[in-house]
């Protein structure tokens, strides 16, 4: 057997291959399940509404966007606010 | 209270009905009232795979319209006083299950004092699957250790948190356990099978129990007999070794014997 392994050594195991393949595969499906949720584009609006009380902002100056790290969901909100200047 | 369990994968011949039939049998023999019903409507096999064909006269679908009585679909079966069948349709389509209908089945039976109530979906992601697993309140997911088997598993996990009754009215998620069947410790051994820890790796659901690959699953199908019944089996004990676990007592895993992490890594190289 150890002698077989010594020339098998180099290849890797089909079962390996097959652990490798599906880790790719299901990060990648994963993603597309929980990448944007149905309420990210009414999360926005709302969003654009309540600062806009506030700041006179662009609604392309919001970016909320949600990603996946590990068994972590995390919400990203992004917003831009305008020059002090331009008010 | 009762608890409602299905048991479903996605891909299909994993081995979801034998673990239907087995699991309900197993808990039936531990004094439990169970009910198992086959939600694979159009293409009906619990009843085979219980042994009861010939006693079937009225079906799910019968129940879920009101055009019987619950109890008059019930199968009692023969050897445990504590177990009920009941057989999906052969001759509708999927389409016949209805939410409402199956709700109301569900609370019938909750209301006949049943501890369980075991679901065995059809394969697929569609209504039949959905409804399946819509009320569960626990989900064995019965996986091959294959690539698509494995794929198919993670996809149904999706589903369960979040196309389900619990999911969607946001109360405490469904219960997953994970169920590996038609496992070769031998081919493991030799590379040639993704093993238990890669699986676990991959899927993150804990594990309820391993059945090993056997040629007693398709004498239990022959006979008719739930593969549980099967004395002194491998996969007989394998079964009651998930009903243990199911009912919270410590077993260790079995007939996984040829698994050997430390030689594994040492083969394969680390992870």
């Amino acid at each position: 057997m150890g002698f077989l392994n010594f020339f098998l050594g180099e290849k890797k195991s089909s079962a390996s291959v097959a652990k490798e393949r599906l880790q790719l595969i299901l990060a990648h499906e994963r993603n597309g399940r929980s990448a944007s949720p149905d309420y990210l584009p009414q999360l926005q609006r709302e969003l654009v509404a309540v600062i806009s009380k506030y700041v006179a902002i662009n609604p392309d100056d919001i970016k909320v966007h949600m990603e996946r790290q590990g068994d972590l969901e995390v919400l990203e909100v992004k917003i831009e606010l305008p020059e002090p200047g331009g008010r | 209270m009762t608890k409602i369990v299905v048991v479903t994968s996605g891909k299909g011949g994993v081995g979801k009905t034998t673990t239907s039939a087995s699991f309900a049998t197993g808990l039936a023999m531990r004094g439990l009232k169970t009910c198992v019903i086959d939600f694979d409507v159009g293409l009906r096999n619990l009843d085979l795979i219980m042994g009861v064909e010939r006693r079937v006269v009225y079906d799910l679908i019968n129940v879920v319209n009101d055009e019987i009585k619950l109890t008059q679909a019930l199968i009692k079966d023969k050897q445990l006083d504590k177990l009920y069948i009941l057989a999906a349709s052969q001759t509708r389509d999927k389409d016949a299950l209805k939410q409402e209908g199956v709700e109301r089945v569900l609370e019938e039976l909750k209301a006949m004092e049943f501890d369980y109530i075991v679901c065995d979906s059809p394969a697929g992601i569609e209504t039949g699957a959905l409804m399946a697993m819509h009320y569960a309140d626990e989900a064995l997911v019965v996986t091959n250790p294959e690539v698509s088997s494995v794929r198919d598993s993670d996809r149904i996990l999706g589903m369960l948190s979040s196309k389900t009754k619990r999911a969607i009215e946001g109360g405490e998620p469904i219960k997953e356990h994970l169920l590996i069947t038609r496992y070769n410790p031998n081919r493991v051994e030799g590379g040639q099978m993704l093993s238990l820890d890669d699986i676990h790796d991959i899927l993150r659901t804990p594990l309820i129990g391993v059945i090993p690959e056997s040629e007693s699953v398709l004498q239990a199908s022959n006979q008719g007999t739930p593969a549980i019944h099967l004395a002194e089996t491998d996969v007989a004990e394998a079964y009651k070794d998930v009903v243990a676990r199911f009912l919270g007592e410590d077993k260790p895993m079995r007939f996984t014997e040829a698994v050997k992490p430390s030689w594994f890594k040492r083969v394969f190289g680390g992870k």
